[in-house]
């Protein structure tokens, strides 16, 4: 159903060291903090979350900083389902979108029907976007049509929400794995892949996002579908935010620096792309103290 | 729900995003610590000898066209005093200094050449046009680390060829091109004076200026004199030099023709001489390789250094299955390199070396249009001044086309297909040169199979354009005679004597 296809480690670290030489500066470093910040996952993924704690999140995320004008909105904030309603009471007349995650998030060991309950609560709930994770019991141990008939049977029980597929790619063992789990979760029916529940170390890296935009890449070319991508977890820096879209566009073109097709999962990446943005401002970095926590 | 949110429908295909324009703003190395004089004589004897109006030379700067600095063009007399200088000190003082002091000295330039690694980087980009991402992570840390590691060998030698005693040669002729110019320097120097040899060394006429500020840092270290002399010049001065009678050995890194015409030269002397001279490397891609990782080896293979590379891999034979998808990844990638200023920290590819380069670049392309070559070209725009030429691609070539006969040195990759392993491994062989070959496939075994049929001194598999002190270079047939780097490096500056046969 899906082949496998080599990947060279050694090639893709060469190439993913070869993106980290580039030198963004001034406007094009602003333009893509701008951008780091309209494409961020606000997430809190707790078992201590509060309703005090979504509060919070929900309005940093409408207002990530008071101090400066033209601070844009983040693209949508992560939570579990049960804190879905909360977040979509608070942010309902706002262009942010409430992501959730579901199906037995994070080790997504539960049978299909209870996953499937958990999407049809987080959508009714009223979540625009569902973060899946796959049965990477079931990958690893080769069964790939049944980690593709779960991914798009949850798809349909998505309605129209938008279905985020979470390879846990610190599970999978190779780049090739990741590469063919890639495939998969693109061709069962998935808007966006994306690398990790945050659960796990490794969480996002750069040669593994290099293999799943290689993975999109090839799927445009062949069918013209767009999916978008989503690293999560493990992006702590502006630095590196700025690499990865470094990464994107040499990989995918700029059609893909946008919101709509790329997205960071992240929780305290908002304040250091925010302290770089005041830098590059006023010349002078600030104390992080001067930045919310959540 | 009237919230404006990202997504309006969930139908992927009719799904539209508003892309952003997002471009790299221009990121200028800082040049202003890295100095030089306006005119250059030559050094000899530890210092540097005047500048001389009557004799000179300009070099340009092939990123503007501008002149950047003026040398003078060594006559006979000149490398005469050069060749003297060496013989004094190699007779002298020089020849009295056990091994571990060479390679005291020796450390010491491999540790300033870290030290003030950033301006030779500079002053290498400005010169050569190359891009100073190469010049920084390439060119200068690996001078420095053929100093380190032929550091080592200095005081070592015994141990170098077992059973035999080894001896310097006397005064070493070294000429060098003007692709890699101060790490060519490298090659030579640090393995001739680590063996106990003297030299006088000719860099190319279109860059001088790293050799010249080497000599800077040869007089801060306290090298003694004369162990190092500089001259500049063009084929001339090159002339004088290797037809010295007083030179012990020739080594000359440069184009096949005028490593023959040395070698007619020299036919009659009692001489040892090593060549390093040009290739027409093939990269073999099978159709199980990773392929999107070869089309990144495709690319350092072919647009490293503009394609001035002898050991470029520039000639693809793709395996026909997969040759469409390839050719259609190599397009692809190639929208994404910058061509431009050198001393952008974001250039890809930098100015070609010269003008006379690039007409000979412009050419050999015109040649291969002419001989049924389809051409596709980086689409991105070239700056206004200097010399510049995008990376290009040419199909719809055969074996006896002029482009895939001879060396382009350019940023100009031929594709031709293949059906099966041994069609592969005769059109890669099928040439005058043997330098380099890359082999790319999945299995392993393949790699053997072909590797060990490949006439070329390197075989790189699944990579290609990889350097280092430790690992032999040089050339089959046309390609050259002697290996520089590793142990084989030391050859090609000793006597060996066996043991016991010795004073």
């Amino acid at each position: 159903m899906i082949d496998r296809i080599p990947i060279d480690t050694v090639g893709i670290q060469e190439r993913v060291a070869r993106i980290c030489t580039r030198s963004i500066k001034r406007e094009s470093k602003l333009k893509a903090l701008d951008l780091a910040l309209r494409m961020m996952d606000l997430t809190t993924l707790e078992g201590s979350d509060s309703e005090g704690k979504i509060r919070q999140l929900c309005n940093k995320a409408l207002h990530p900083y008071t101090e400066l004008p033209n601070i844009p909105s983040v693209a949508a904030v992560c939570v579990y389902p049960n804190r879905v309603a909360l977040a979509n009471n608070i942010l309902k007349d706002s262009s942010i979108s409430i992501a959730s995650v579901a199906t037995a998030f994070p080790s997504g060991m539960s049978s299909l029907q209870i996953k499937l309950d958990d999407v049809h609560y987080a959508v009714s709930e009223g979540a625009d976007e569902i973060d899946m994770v796959i049965s990477r019991g079931a990958f690893l141990s080769g069964e790939y049509a049944r980690v593709y008939d779960e991914i798009s049977q949850i798809k349909e029980a998505c309605g129209n929400a938008h279905l985020k597929v979470i390879l846990e790619t610190g599970e999978l063992g190779s780049l090739e794995n990741i590469r063919m789990a890639s495939d998969l979760a693109i061709k069962a029916g998935a808007d966006f892949i994306k690398t990790s529940t945050g659960k796990i170390s490794p969480a996002a890296t750069m040669p593994v996002v290099l293999v799943m935009l290689q993975a999109i890449r090839d799927n445009y070319n062949s069918t013209g579908v767009k999916v978008g991508m989503k690293p999560a977890g493990g992006i702590r820096s502006s630095k590196q935010a700025i690499q990865y879209l470094v990464l994107v566009k040499e990989t995918l073109g700029t059609d893909w620096l946008h919101p709509s097709l790329f997205r960071f999962g992240a929780s305290s990446l908002a304040n250091d792309v925010l302290m770089q943005w005041v830098k590059e401002k006023t010349g002078r970095y600030q104390s992080l103290n001067y930045f919310s926590n959540d | 729900m009237s919230k404006k949110k990202i997504y309006r429908q969930s139908d992927r295909s009719t799904q539209k995003s508003m892309p952003i324009d997002w471009s790299y703003e221009e990121a200028p190395e800082n040049t202003s610590h890295a100095t030089f004089f306006k005119n250059y004589g030559f050094f000899i004897n530890g210092s540097f000898t005047k500048y001389d109006e009557s004799q000179s030379f300009e070099s340009i700067n092939p990123a503007n066209g501008e002149v950047l600095y003026r040398c003078t063009e060594a006559s006979e007399i000149d490398v005469d005093a050069a060749v003297k200088a060496a013989r004094v000190s190699f007779e002298g003082e020089w020849s009295n200094y056990s091994g571990t002091q060479r390679s005291h000295y020796l450390y010491r330039i491999a540790r300033m050449l870290q030290e003030r690694a950033r301006e030779f980087a500079v002053l290498e980009s400005m010169d050569g046009g190359k891009p100073i991402r190469e010049s920084r992570d390439i060119d200068i840390p690996l001078a420095a680390a053929h100093f380190f590691y032929y550091a080592g060998w200095a005081d070592k030698l015994a141990y170098a060829f077992p059973g035999k005693s080894s001896k310097p040669l006397g005064v070493c002729a070294q000429i060098i091109p003007w692709n890699f110019p101060l790490l060519m320097l490298a090659w030579k120097i640090a393995p001739a004076l680590a063996c106990g040899n003297t030299v006088v060394l000719k860099p190319a006429e279109t860059t001088s200026l790293t050799a010249l500020k080497f000599c800077e840092l040869l007089q801060d270290i306290g090298l003694p004199n004369g162990v190092v002399n500089i001259v500049t010049g063009a084929g001339k001065t090159g002339e004088y030099l290797v037809q010295h009678p007083d030179i012990d050995k020739i080594a000359f890194t440069g184009s096949t023709g005028v490593g023959k015409l040395i070698q007619q030269s020299i036919a009659e002397r009692e001489i040892s001489a090593t060549f390093e001279l040009g290739g027409k490397g093939a990269f073999i891609l099978f159709d199980d390789a990773a392929l999107n990782e070869a089309v990144e080896g495709i690319i350092n293979a072919i647009f490293f250094n503009q394609g001035h590379v002898c050991c470029a891999g520039s000639r693809l034979l793709v395996q026909e299955g997969v040759a469409d998808k390839v050719i259609d990844l190599l397009k692809n990638r190639m929208q994404h390199l910058i061509v431009g200023d050198p001393l952008d920290k974001n250039t890809d590819i930098g100015a070609v070396n010269s003008k006379t380069q690039l007409e000979i670049i412009q050419r050999y392309v015109a040649t291969g249009i002419k001989e049924g070559a389809s051409c596709y070209e980086c689409s991105g725009s070239l700056p206004n001044s200097g010399y510049y030429y995008p990376p290009t691609l040419l199909t719809g070539v055969s074996q006896s086309s002029t482009v895939v006969q001879e060396e382009i040195f350019g940023p100009v990759l031929t594709i031709q297909t293949f059906r099966t392993t041994d069609e592969a491994i005769e059109k890669a062989n099928n040439t005058p040169y043997g330098l380099a070959n890359g082999i790319w496939t999945d299995k392993g075994s393949k790699i053997f199979y072909v590797g060990s049929k490949l006439r070329s001194g390197v075989v790189w598999s699944n990579t290609y354009n990889k350097f280092d002190p430790t690992s032999p270079f040089g050339g089959y047939k046309e390609s050259g005679k002697g290996r520089e780097g590793g142990i084989s490096g030391l050859h090609a500056y000793v006597k060996l004597v066996n043991n016991g046969a010795m004073n």
